[in-house]
C-alpha cells in the first residue's frame, strides 16, 4: 500500500476522533492517524506500555530511550501525562476507559469478528495487547487493505484465521470503502474514489448492505 | 521512639548477582521492546554461558536488543510472552522446534505476573473467550458472566531495570521504562535490580517509590545500554 493510500485511510479515521476522547492507536497505519487530527482537538492518547498522554515523535537527537510507544519507537509526552505499569495500563483497557482503538487487521467478518494476530504456520507474532483492546475499547476501528495480494477479499462472511476477538469491530476503513458493522449487518457508508459501489461489492465476500447515501471520498 | 535506620545493603557486583542465574532456571524480566530491560545483566548472562532458560516477560525484544539477545543466541528453551513479532529469530526458532512459545494476552500476562507477585493462585479474565486463547483453560461463571481461569506466574529469578535505587532496594522507575518491571520484581523468588543511579537511604521520596525494597534482593549499577535502539 502506497504512502498516499495509507494517509488517505488515516485521514478518514481521524474524522472519528472527537474532542475529549481517550484513544489507543495500534502499530502501522493507525500511528499515522494522529498526524491528521485538527489542531483544536484535544485527545489523550493511551499507550499500553504505560503512558496516558503520549505526544508527537521527538526531534532527531532528542529521543529518550525511556519514553517509547508500544511499537518500541520514541515519543514525547504532553502536559498532564501520566506513567504507570503494564497491569494498570491494561486495567484501564479492561475497565472500558478507552473510547476508541484503531487497529490493523488481517481479516474482518460481517459480524465484526477480528483476526489480526496469527497466520498459523506462517506468521506467529502473538497477540500482544490486541485482544484486550479489541474486546474492551468502546469503539473499535480497523484500518486495512480491502483485498489481499491475490486480490481476494479480506472482508468476509466468516474469518478463516484464528480470532483476536468476536463481535468487536465497529467500523472498517479500507483503501476502497468505509463500512459499519451494525445489528442489521455490514453497511457500506462511503467509497474511496475512484472506486464505485459496484467495485466494492465485487471485492467484498461479506454480505454488504448499501447505505441510504454512500458518499465518495475524493 | 528511637529512629532506626536499616543498615541493610543490597548493593552487589554483577558477578555476585550472576551466581543466582543458572542453567535451566525460570527467568522473568522487565521491559517492553527492550525499553526497561537490564542490559548489564543480559550481557552477564550471555558471558556466563547460561542456557536452557525459561523466559517470562512481555516480548522477545528485537534481535539484538534486550532479552532478544538471549533468544537470538539460543539460550532459552521456552518463552512465555504476549508478542514475539519484533524478533524474527524467536519465530524461526519456534518453527524449527528449538524454542517453545506460550502466548498470553498482554494484559492477562501482566496480571498473571502481578497475581504471582501478590500471593494469588490465579485470576478470572474474560479476555480471549471465543478465541484459541481459551484452549486448555478452565472456566468460571460469576454473576452469569463467563471467565477464563488464568494461573499466576512466578519466577526463580526476576531481573528488572530502574532509574534509581537505595541500598534497601527501593526502586524508582523512568517513564515508559517502568512497564512490566514493578510486577516482575514482585513475582521473583529472588529479584535482582539493575539501576542507573544508587542513592543513600532516605534520599528517595517515599511517595515516589514504585517498588518497595522488600521485593528486591540485590541491586547492581548498570553499565548502560550496549545495543543500538531500533530507531538509531
Amino acid at each position: 500500500m502506497g504512502v498516499d493510500v495509507r494517509n488517505r485511510i488515516a485521514k478518514r479515521a481521524a474524522k472519528e476522533i472527537h474532542d475529549g476522547l481517550i484513544v489507543n492507536l495500534g502499530i502501522g497505519i493507525p500511528t499515522l492517524v494522529a498526524d491528521h487530527l485538527p489542531q483544536d482537538i484535544h485527545v489523550l492518547f493511551h499507550a499500553e506500555n504505560g503512558v496516558l498522554g503520549t505526544g508527537p515523535s521527538p526531534n532527531q537527537g532528542e529521543e529518550d530511550p525511556a519514553l517509547c510507544n508500544a511499537g518500541g519507537f520514541p515519543i514525547t509526552s504532553v502536559m498532564g501525562a501520566s506513567y504507570f505499569d503494564s497491569a494498570t495500563a491494561f486495567g484501564m483497557i479492561r475497565r472500558g476507559y478507552i473510547d476508541i482503538t484503531i487497529l490493523g487487521a488481517l481479516e474482518v467478518s460481517e459480524t465484526g469478528d477480528l483476526a489480526n494476530w496469527i497466520v498459523p504456520g506462517k506468521r506467529v507474532p502473538g497477540m500482544g495487547g490486541a485482544m484486550e483492546l479489541a474486546q474492551k475499547a468502546k469503539k473499535v476501528i480497523v484500518l486495512m487493505n480491502h483485498v489481499n495480494k491475490q486480490g481476494e477479499s479480506k472482508i468476509l462472511k466468516k474469518c478463516t484465521l484464528p480470532l483476536t476477538a468476536r463481535h468487536s469491530v465497529d467500523l472498517i476503513i479500507t483503501d476502497m470503502a468505509v463500512m459499519e458493522v451494525t445489528k442489521e449487518g455490514l453497511v457500506l457508508k462511503e467509497v474511496m474514489a475512484p472506486y464505485t459501489v459496484d467495485d466494492v461489492i465485487a471485492n467484498t465476500e461479506a454480505s454488504l448492505k448499501i447505505g441510504a447515501t454512500v458518499n465518495s471520498i475524493e | 521512639m528511637k529512629q532506626v535506620i536499616s543498615k541493610k545493603n543490597k548493593i552487589v557486583t554483577l558477578e555476585e548477582a550472576l551466581e543466582y542465574i543458572t542453567d535451566g532456571c525460570t527467568l522473568m524480566y522487565g521491559g517492553f521492546g527492550g525499553v526497561g530491560t537490564p542490559p548489564t545483566l543480559i550481557q552477564g548472562i550471555l558471558d556466563k554461558g547460561v542456557k536452557e532458560l525459561t523466559l517470562i516477560g512481555n516480548d522477545t525484544g528485537f534481535p539484538d536488543i534486550g532479552i532478544g539477545r538471549l533468544v537470538t543466541l539460543e539460550r532459552a528453551k521456552k518463552v512465555i510472552a504476549s508478542h514475539i513479532g519484533s524478533n524474527p529469530n524467536a519465530g524461526r526458532l519456534m518453527t524449527e522446534g528449538k524454542l517453545q512459545v506460550e502466548f498470553s494476552p498482554q494484559g492477562t500476562l501482566a496480571e498473571r505476573i502481578r497475581a504471582g507477585g501478590v500471593g494469588l493462585g490465579g485470576i478470572f479474565v474474560d479476555v480471549g473467550i471465543g478465541t484459541i486463547a481459551e484452549e486448555g483453560k478452565d472456566k468460571m461463571v460469576i454473576d452469569e458472566k463467563e471467565y477464563l481461569i488464568e494461573t499466576a506466574l512466578t519466577s526463580e529469578v526476576s531481573i528488572v531495570y530502574a532509574k534509581k535505587a537505595d541500598p534497601l532496594g527501593n526502586l524508582v522507575f523512568d517513564k515508559s521504562a517502568r512497564n512490566f518491571n514493578p510486577l516482575v520484581a514482585m513475582a521473583g523468588a529472588f529479584t535482582i535490580a539493575e539501576v542507573e543511579e544508587i542513592v543513600p537511604v532516605g534520599e528517595l521520596d517515599p511517595e515516589c517509590i514504585a517498588t518497595p525494597g522488600i521485593y528486591v534482593d540485590m541491586v547492581i549499577p548498570t553499565k548502560g545500554v550496549n545495543w543500538k535502539w531500533a530507531w538509531e
